[in-house]
């Protein structure tokens, strides 16, 4: 709790902790929307923000403002899914090719390597053409969380690795602690900053490529994200057309969302 | 007597940081007066975290934020004038070092730059200072030098890694007195380098300094390198000198617990009793305790101790305490 | 010694990364639960009927090829390599009969000129003025240049092409919204081409300069000042030496070596985020192919960029890899 409120005199942190808190209350407002925002043509389209629509209408005839909070709920959603799952793997990858190294290093961070440097976001782009229908919130969150944990595992790997050279392992080791034991009570401890800042670093990236799938169109379009909202208004040459609240919305929440994310 | 050739007047340099608003002190070198010879090898000892090496930036005038000179001077003599440093322009301070005043860091994997050949790094250094047109000239004279000190000049076409640590460490000593200067400050020299190594690097800084006859002051933790080498030593503990003297009255009739202690942890010939080593940790030279920094691990720390820090006095001519154990027992109360 | 413990495990890395990248890109669509063969024509048919008679009878013959309905899977899959060591990578579904090939090396030479300069010019310029940043940290110019990679640094390739866009195409005005050329212009070497390719690609050039030069001069910031705290450093500066050769033969120059294999690990990256940039602006490069491909459903298009992606970029990071040894005396003398 001390380094909680020491953390908040930094006031880039707190300024990104009070962003990232306000976009989940936002996210939280979409329980109480009046619409459902699955269904199109629920009032009158493309109407200019004003007391009965804050941020105005899209052309769908949906809510920008209420579309928008459940826009970032299921962006966070995703983001929470891809980052958490991708998390895992990278854990055990990463404790697994530091602690055993050898031919467990070898093909593990092989692996991984070899994911660094494929075009990630090609394969990504096929499997997604190839599963568009069954793609929700979850599955995409699982096929990103699959493809995300490459870096990660490197970062803690090398950490473990830093780790086992210190003398309290071989203190464990010669006390008679069980390997897993040692990972999971000794090593945990001092990788967990590291976990939680790849967590924040995995979920912008996470976000950032739902809304690049979307925008080419592959992903299913009646849930709204932020990658959803923008094809739309995209698609119905929203900026052309001078509808700047509908493209407006979804571009400044990611904005915020990134640089909140990024700073925390 | 030499005259004196580096002396410093009540010198504090701190760390000052600014966490989220809050500043903090490190008080590193804290009131510290000190008066170095010509032709001596002066040696500073302490536990890591004493402060000794901020005392040899100031010393060298090499500093720069966070650390800051808050109060004091220090002064070189060149050519038989003082000299505030202080005074100096950063320009006249860069043609100072090694041509007067050189610096040898710890050895260590990285002490030259890992992408030149040594002969490159020469060349930075001899550039710097001397106006050489001629590329040859500088190997000339690098080579000459290296043969002196007895190491193969060959070592001018390798890189750092291709040499072993004795050997690199060597070559810094080496390029850092190439230019004869009248100070040599070495900031850890042996650390770091097995025992047998470290004695021909001790060697090596002895011979050199017989050559020159200029001065040496050597910061190490390791009190056998300075039974080795140094004529007068100065025991340092937060920040502060707390003893000084002669090199063998230091080891023969140790004044402060502190030094003491430190001398009691080296092993001896024949002596099978337990070492002991200093009890406790220093203290963080953030958060002083009020008096003598050292009574919370001070076997003798009495009320005093507690309250007031100690005058650093003489005991003896050359011998000089900061402890309340010694304060007024005679020779110094009027110095 | 260099070549037993440098390059030849750099060798095996590039073919084994090949091997494993082609052979996920045969094996995606087999183990996905969908028939990849009848999904693909019953979408074909759904989409349209412009096709010319005899194109669907060959589409077919040549998705049962490539997806084959033809032998066991290993059969399939020694067949798939077969191909490709031919140079074929099928042919496009919709601009049917053009090989996906030749599409891929109409649009290759855009995209390989807009990622070799904007790859090259901000690593240049993102470490050179890290690097002064970093080794000046203190100066206000150092913080102000920080705060700016601060803010654009998260921002994710499109969202960041797109804010330009809307910006200096149609607020502004100042630049064209889409293309690689005025259309109707034969590429030539003539002046007046060139000049219209460089004005069309200086908006999606300036957003991927600026992405990826603010992560080159944050991590170099980082480094530098790692490097700073050196003890070579510390000896340079203590022996008087001339700060310009400090900061360019102690402190840039060493801190140049993590950035270059950076360099190499994130070519991947740079390159997704260059397709995206392409597809914003309908720059005539692989990105906009392989937008098109996903619209029009060209399985066979985006497999052939995917295969071909992969073989490029996997060999500049062997050509990046080649190339470090020549700054790192370490590696080249192991």
């Amino acid at each position: 709790m001390k380094t909680f409120r020491d953390l908040l005199r930094d006031y880039r942190f707190a300024l990104a902790f009070g962003v990232v808190c306000l976009l989940i209350a936002f996210s939280v407002l979409s329980l109480f929307s009046p619409y459902d925002p699955t269904r199109w043509g629920q009032v009158p389209r493309d109407l200019r923000p004003s007391a009965q629509h804050w941020l105005g209408t899209d052309s769908n005839g949906q809510d920008v403002f209420w579309n928008a909070t459940f826009a970032v709920r299921n962006s966070l959603i995703i983001a929470v899914i891809a980052g958490i799952v991708s998390r895992i793997i990278a854990v055990i990858v990463g404790m697994v090719a530091g602690y055993r190294g050898g031919a467990w290093d070898r093909v593990l961070m092989f692996l991984s390597d070899s994911l660094l440097v494929i075009p990630l976001f090609l394969i990504i782009v096929m499997m997604a053409m190839l599963i568009r229908a069954s793609l929700n919130l979850v599955t995409l969150g699982l096929l990103l969380a699959f493809f995300g944990w490459a870096w990660d595992a490197r970062l803690i790997r090398s950490q473990i690795l830093s780790l086992r050279e210190r003398d309290f392992t071989q203190t464990a080791i010669l006390c008679g602690t069980g390997t897993f034991r040692l990972v999971i009570n000794e090593y945990m401890p001092y990788t967990m900053p590291l976990i939680f800042s790849t967590l924040i670093n995995n979920m912008a990236w996470a976000i950032g490529l739902e809304i690049t799938l979307a925008i080419l169109g592959l992903l299913d379009m009646s849930i709204p994200t932020l990658g959803t909202m923008l094809y739309w208004a995209i698609n119905y040459q929203a900026i052309l057309l001078g509808r700047w609240w509908w493209v407006m919305t979804p571009i400044t929440l990611s904005i915020m969302l990134f640089i909140a994310l990024y700073w925390l | 007597m030499d005259a004196t050739i580096l002396r410093t007047e009540r010198l504090q340099a701190f760390y000052v940081l600014d966490i989220y608003g809050k500043t903090k002190r490190i008080k590193a070198v804290n009131h510290i007066d000190l008066a170095i010879r010509e032709n001596e090898i002066y040696g500073i000892a302490g536990e890591s975290g004493c402060g000794k090496s901020t005392l040899l930036k100031t010393l060298a005038a090499a500093v720069e934020p966070p650390l800051r000179v808050i109060d004091g001077k220090v002064f070189y003599r060149i050519n038989g004038a003082e000299v505030d440093v202080a005074a100096l322009s950063a320009e006249e301070k860069r043609q100072l070092r090694m041509t007067y005043l050189a610096y040898v860091p710890q050895g260590s994997m990285s002490v030259l730059n890992p992408v030149r050949r040594i002969r490159d790094t020469y060349r930075d250094f001899i550039e710097s200072h001397r106006d050489v047109r001629q590329k040859g000239e500088i190997f000339d004279l690098a080579r000459e030098h290296l043969l002196e000190l007895g190491l193969p000049p060959k070592i001018l076409d390798a890189y750092p890694h291709q040499l072993s640590g004795g050997m690199r460490q060597r070559v810094t000593i080496a390029l850092a007195t190439l230019l004869k200067p009248r100070i040599i400050i070495g900031d850890e020299p042996t650390t770091a380098l097995d025992v047998v190594v470290q004695r021909g690097v001790v060697q090596l800084l002895k011979d050199v300094q017989s050559r020159l006859r200029n001065t040496i002051v050597l910061v190490t933790h390791d009190m056998g390198v300075h039974a080795n080498i140094a004529d007068r030593i100065g025991i340092m503990y937060a920040g502060k000198i707390v003893e000084e003297a002669p090199a063998e009255r230091i080891f023969r009739a140790p004044s402060h617990p502190y030094t003491r202690y430190l001398i009691n942890s080296l092993p001896r010939f024949g002596d099978k009793t337990v070492r002991e080593s200093v009890p406790g940790s220093p203290p963080s030279l953030a958060n002083l305790p009020a008096g003598c920094p050292f009574h919370p691990r001070c076997p003798h720390a009495m009320d005093v101790c507690k309250q007031a820090v100690p005058e650093f006095t003489h005991v003896a001519p050359d011998h000089k305490v900061a402890c309340w154990l010694v304060e007024g027992e005679g020779y110094g109360k009027s110095a | 010694m260099f070549l037993k413990q440098y390059l030849i495990p750099r060798l095996i890395q590039y073919i084994l990364v090949i091997l494993l990248g082609i052979t996920a890109v045969f094996f995606i669509p087999r183990l996905l639960p969908n028939d990849p063969v009848l999904r693909t024509i019953a979408e074909m048919r759904a989409r349209g009927s412009y096709m010319e008679p005899g194109a669907m009878d060959k589409i077919i013959s040549d998705l049962q090829q490539m997806y084959g309905l033809e032998g066991s899977i290993f059969d399939q899959y020694l067949a798939f390599w077969g191909r490709l060591f031919r140079g074929d990578l099928g042919v496009s579904f919709f601009q049917f009969p053009t090989p996906v090939l030749d599409l891929i090396m109409t649009a290759l030479p855009w995209t390989a000129g807009l990622l070799l300069t904007t790859t090259l010019l901000s690593w240049a310029i993102g470490n050179l003025v890290g690097g002064f940043a970093g080794y000046f940290a203190n100066q206000r110019w150092s913080r102000v240049l920080d705060a700016i990679a601060m803010i654009v640094r998260p921002l994710p390739y499109y969202i960041f092409a797109f804010a330009l866009l809307l910006l200096f195409a149609y607020l502004l005005r100042l630049f064209p919204v889409s293309g690689g050329a005025r259309l109707g212009m034969r590429p030539s070497w003539a002046w007046p081409f060139i000049q219209s390719v460089l004005w069309h690609s200086f908006l999606p050039a300036l957003s991927i300069f600026v992405l990826s030069a603010a992560v080159w001069f944050q991590t170099m910031k980082l480094v530098v000042q790692n490097v700073n705290a050196e003890s070579f450093v510390t000896y340079a500066k203590l022996s008087g030496v001339k700060e310009g050769h400090i900061v360019a033969r102690y402190v840039i120059r060493n801190a140049l070596l993590p950035q270059i294999t950076g360099l190499g690990l994130s070519l991947g990256l740079i390159f997704s985020g260059a397709l995206i940039t392409e597809i914003v602006y309908s720059y005539p490069g692989l990105g906009t192919l392989l937008y098109n491909a996903i619209i029009n459903g060209d399985y066979n298009l985006i497999m052939g960029i995917t295969i071909f992606s992969i073989i490029a970029i996997t060999t500049s990071v062997l050509i990046v890899d080649l190339i470090y040894p020549f700054f790192d005396p370490r590696i080249r003398y192991m």
